[in-house]
């Protein structure tokens, strides 16, 4: 049988793969110091020496964009890692078992995720005070419930099915069951609803810091860096377009690879 | 009847639990009211006496009910930053702007994303369908803000449709301030109709695939006719409740948008002041939106049983 080419995989995949590595290699070694100020070289365009040009204070954007992105996966990651865990043993819990706990745990779900998700991380940001762990625990609580929702029906797809009866006549208890029988089966459901949240992740965190309530100084973000570009829009606009498009480009990378994830499931 | 009795109980129990949340996780905060206005010069004889006054030693549930009570009359308060000033309004003047901002991306996503969902389920798998899934799939991916900066560029400055800054409020000249809010409606709308358009889509193919279309096909009636006729009453009931979350989406999506285009609303209030620690505005604003959140899914809910009368039956 010949295999469909899932053009969204690789595309997405490959989109992730380079800009991950652009910001592992961001980690390590930029071309320039990323706060080194030269007062020779303010606002300049796009050259040779500073391919994604310079910055009002005279820093190589190219440098920041580098290590903004290295924050960006990050704080994505580690939230998409806490609401994957938390969701994902909530609703494989809930699922298996059922009844009252159930019950409450999906309407305190359903009535979460009728909110946006930045009002409520705006709310936790005014109580826990901003700050890049502050953000990531956050976003991280509030990605419970889409995990929990997708897990859960999941779970209760699978549980009457025969090779979980099966499993369950040769003496398997319900964690082996939901652990080593169910999740395993459910595994590309998971994975699109990570892709999806490291998508939701990476532009929630993006607002946050544009609106100075993220990641805080000198900790290099790329919505930070919109927001210092927006005063210079008129003189230095590839002060804003190269965050912006990275940022961008990073969230395709994403969404093609949930897409293409969707595709296999299908 | 008996059905919204229950949902009506529901959204009152629910609403109960929303104001109770938004009132305590604010009383969590270290340092209270009274210390935040006297500031940390203030004797313990004067932060006691302040206390007392404000009602701040009595315990929670009942400082609950007081405050619950004032916010049934629309009253939370004074503003700790604008001193003398009450939160009611600080909100009723910035509570217009932040409507119409919604008002009219709403009408944008209405007027773009139905005819085009719909048309490019008339034509799936071909150019336009091809083209569009592009297209919204990038302009999902593009952070609201950026969007907005986007839009200042092209149209504020370059081809200066609008001056950037310069809003006028809309009981000054409605027609002026419609003309300035288009921009930053537009920067919520577009991400949004790009949802809608995918959703509306699948929803009006997965429709085509049941049993009744091929009925009413092998009964002579041509493609439109089957779409417009059959299909599209059908595939609109799951838009419906689509469109409550993004109504909220709106509301969210304005937060960030009202800051790049520097719109006095609701939104640049909440970010300022979270950033200022003025809580009994914060605190108001998040029992706004909350409200009108699940009241906005209510009404959805009810529509829903309107349109489709399995649901009303069973």
């Amino acid at each position: 049988m010949k295999r469909k080419k899932n053009y969204s995989l690789t595309v997405g995949g490959t989109l992730t793969l380079v800009f991950l590595l652009f910001a592992l290699v961001g980690q390590v070694w930029t071309p320039y110091s990323p706060t080194a100020m030269d007062s020779t070289a303010v606002c300049l365009f796009p050259c040779a020496a500073h391919p994604m040009g310079t910055d009002n204070f005279g820093r190589d954007i190219l440098s920041r964009v580098m290590e903004g992105s290295g924050s960006t996966f990050f704080v994505a990651i580690c939230t998409v890692l806490i609401g994957g865990a938390f969701g994902t043993l909530i609703g494989a819990l809930t699922g298996y078992f059922g009844g009252r706990a159930d019950n409450l745990v999906m309407r305190f779900n359903d009535i979460l995720l009728s909110f946006p998700s930045i009002l409520l991380a705006l709310i936790f940001v005014s109580l826990l005070g901003p700050g890049r762990y502050n953000i990531i625990l956050a976003l991280g609580v509030l990605f419970i419930p889409s995990f929990a929702r997708i897990v859960r029906s999941e779970v209760i797809r699978f549980r009457e099915l025969d090779f979980v009866r099966s499993a369950r006549i040769m003496g398997a208890g319900p964690l082996r069951i939901i652990f080593f029988h169910i999740l395993p089966n459910a595994r590309v459901s998971i994975l699109t609803a990570a892709a999806i949240g490291f998508n939701n992740a990476v532009l929630a965190e993006a607002s946050m810091s544009y609106l100075s309530l993220g990641i805080q100084p000198p900790d290099p973000s790329l919505g930070r860096m919109l927001s210092e570009a927006q005063s210079y829009l008129f003189q230095a606009p590839w002060y804003a377009i190269f965050p912006g498009l990275t940022i961008i480009l990073i969230v395709l990378g994403f969404s093609m690879v949930s897409e293409g994830l969707r595709a296999i499931r299908e | 009847m008996k059905l919204i009795i229950r949902k009506l109980i529901t959204l009152i129990i629910t609403l109960l639990v929303i104001s109770f949340l938004s009132f305590a996780a604010f009383s969590l905060i270290p340092g209270d009211a009274a210390l935040t206005r006297l500031g940390q010069d203030a004797t313990p004889q004067q932060l006691a006496a302040l206390r007392a006054e404000m009602g701040l030693d009595d315990p929670l549930p009942e400082r609950y009910a007081d405050w619950l009570a004032g916010a049934l009359r629309g009253d939370f308060g004074e503003s700790y930053r604008y001193e003398g000033t009450t939160v009611a309004s600080l909100l009723s003047q910035r509570l217009p702007v932040t409507v119409l901002l919604a008002v009219l991306s709403l009408i944008m996503i209405t007027a773009v994303s139905l005819p085009l969902g719909i048309a490019c389920a008339r034509y799936s798998g071909k150019w336009l369908d091809i083209l569009v899934n592009q297209l919204t799939q990038l302009a999902m991916a593009i952070p609201p803000f950026f969007l907005g900066m986007i839009l200042t560029y092209v149209f504020g400055l370059t081809l200066r449709w609008f001056q950037p800054g310069d809003f006028t409020q809309p009981s000054e000249d409605l027609a002026a301030c419609l003309s300035y809010l288009a921009f930053p409606a537009l920067a919520v709308a577009l991400p949004k109709i790009a949802m809608v358009v995918r959703f509306l889509r699948g929803s009006v193919l997965s429709e085509m695939g049941k049993d009744y279309v091929r009925t009413a096909f092998s009964k002579g009636n041509s493609e439109n006719g089957v779409l417009y006729g059959h299909v599209l009453g059908n595939a609109m009931i799951p838009v419906v409740t689509f469109f409550a979350m993004v109504i909220a989406e709106i509301l969210a999506g304005s937060i960030v948008v009202e800051q790049v285009f520097s719109v006095p609303g609701v939104g640049r209030l909440l970010i300022s002041s979270i950033s200022d620690r003025d809580y009994p505005v914060v605190q108001a604003i998040v029992l706004y939106v909350a409200a009108a959140t699940v009241l906005i899914n209510f009404a959805v809910d009810l529509l829903y049983q309107l349109l489709d009368p399995r649901v009303r039956e069973a």
